[in-house]
């Protein structure tokens, strides 16, 4: 007991020191959205006064000089580079922008490889490597002889558990066409909510809270569903069974049906995006009491750190379980949407 | 606001990151996983379902074989008695041909001391008549010269042995 109290006393007393060194005014706004937003370059920490970051690269279509592809380093600073520069305010803030000849400020087609895209290239090279080393357990086994053991084991009892009990469960007869979109948007999810927890390089990319991320993961449940779908299904939207009078002459049920039909991917976009938002800004908050307390002397500051610390464990405990739920809820959603536009007709 | 607006480059790496990820796991990644446990999980059910057919058939198999028991002792049984009652009858049929057979041995026997006491009779009478004749002769050789008594005599004496003889 002694001596976890110890341990405890000198961790405030490190964590305040570490604390006092950095910065003390703060600025609070910058801390948090620099750490959920994308950015160019990949910031890791700062040593001695100098960032140390990964320089990526910058890959822009300016309507005027055509594609310019260089290192964000170039861009450091609010420095100028080929006529480009990172906005500081304004519309684009914290875009690439360009000076046009004319003096007009424009924004280029952009592709650049952020820390977003870095961060989703890792973690789908994760996601490859790890779903295809289990795939080749498979080929040089045979299941039906032997079951794996270790990594393809566990791997293999998340997928059946994700199939099972997700997929079969909610899609019903023809599961087997969706189940490689939905297992692979599972996968996904859930190891970009893992590698999103992790703090350093190569986790810390929020990938899954970004809305473009998720944009592009509903779409893909949106068009599962309306590409797909069967009659039954267009008929439920478009002839519901419901009173006449509801339908003709002012369509109002197949109105409220069509917008129903966007607002479900819509809620899986929003749901996924402001969960683990959500969770990175608590977990940054969290932290950020230690550097907000200084001001208030070391043993207050001491104090509080270790609460911070405790709470902060406690926060990507909870964070740990919300990268599995969230993963699990975007697919059982997306499996439910799809199970309805795959209804049979009832009585059937 | 940068946080809910999306971004045009990081929707296009995301759809072609996404596209390229989807592909190669649904082309080499989870069908082949789904499949293979798919597989095993169908080949449990049969290994089990046919262990449940190999117990039925074992079960009705010894059943068979008591009933097989069963049915050979009451053939040994049935034999045994059968054996029994061929040996009885062997030797009733034995003791009967034995008894009949001594019958037949002892009626002959008899007939034959019958024949032999006849013959026997036969003889002796002979041997009487031939004495008595020798007997009468001496008689007669005394006598009948003597009177017409004794030649009365004589012819009786003839018929007497003429119809002894005939009897």
């Amino acid at each position: 007991m002694r001596g976890l109290k110890r341990i405890i006393a000198t961790v405030g007393v490190m964590l305040t020191a570490l604390a006092a060194a950095a910065a003390a005014e703060m600025d609070m706004n910058e801390y948090l959205f620099g750490h959920v937003l994308d950015s160019y370059e990949w910031h890791i920490t700062k040593v001695n006064g100098h960032d140390v970051s990964i320089a990526l690269p910058v890959i822009v279509h300016s309507s005027e000089t055509g594609w310019h592809c260089f290192s964000s380093r170039h861009l450091e600073d609010g420095a100028v580079w080929e006529g480009f520069r990172i906005a500081e305010d304004g519309r684009w803030d914290g875009k690439v922008v360009e000076t046009l000849s004319d003096g007009t400020v424009a924004r280029p087609l952009d592709i650049s490889i952020t820390k977003t895209v870095l961060g989703l290239m890792i973690s789908s090279a994760l996601v490859l490597v790890l779903i295809l080393c289990t795939a080749r357990w498979y080929k040089r086994h045979d299941a039906c002889k032997e079951s794996p053991k270790g990594f393809a084991g566990l791997m293999e009892m998340l997928i059946t558990m994700v199939e099972d009990d997700i997929i079969k469960e909610c899609i019903g007869k023809d599961y087997r066409r969706y189940s490689p979109y939905l297992l692979t948007a599972f996968f996904f999810i859930f190891i970009n909510n893992i590698l999103g927890i992790i703090p350093i390089f190569p986790g810390g990319a929020n990938v899954t809270g970004n809305i473009s991320i998720t944009l592009v993961l509903a779409l893909c449940t949106f068009l599962a569903v309306n590409l797909f779908g069967n009659k039954e299904y267009y008929r439920d939207i478009f002839w519901p069974e419901v009173p006449t009078w509801l339908k003709v002459p002012v369509p109002l049920m197949p109105l409220i049906e069509i917008v129903g039909v966007f607002t479900k991917p819509f809620s899986l976009m929003v749901r996924l995006f402001a969960n683990i938002l959500a969770g990175h800004i608590m977990i940054l908050g969290v932290i950020a009491v230690i550097f907000l307390t200084v001001e208030l002397g070391p043993a207050l500051n001491g104090g509080l750190s270790v609460v911070a610390v405790l709470f902060g464990v406690f926060m990507d405990l909870l964070e740990c379980l919300v990268a599995f739920l969230q993963a699990y809820v975007f697919t059982m959603l997306s499996s439910v949407f799809i199970g309805l536009s795959r209804q049979e007709p009832e009585g059937n | 606001m940068s946080l809910i607006t999306p971004d045009f480059g990081l929707i296009f790496w995301m759809t072609l990151i996404f596209a390229i990820l989807l592909f190669l796991l649904a082309k080499f990644g989870f069908p082949v996983i789904t499949k293979s446990v798919r597989e095993r999980s169908e080949h449990i059910d049969e290994s089990l379902r046919k262990a449940q057919e190999a117990e039925q058939r074992l079960s009705s198999l010894a059943d068979e074989q008591k009933v097989l028991i069963k049915q050979s002792q009451a053939e040994q049984s049935r034999i045994l008695k059968e054996a029994a009652a061929t040996r009885d009858a062997m030797i009733a049929q034995a003791r009967s041909d034995a008894r009949s057979e001594a019958d037949k041995i002892l009626a002959d026997a008899r007939l034959q001391i019958a024949a032999e006491k006849e013959s026997a009779l036969r003889g002796i009478r002979r041997e009487v008549a031939v004495l008595s004749v020798s007997v009468a002769e001496k008689i007669l050789r005394k006598d009948l010269s003597s009177d017409a008594a004794g030649m009365e005599l004589v012819e009786k004496m003839v018929g007497e042995a003429k119809t002894h003889k005939t009897s």
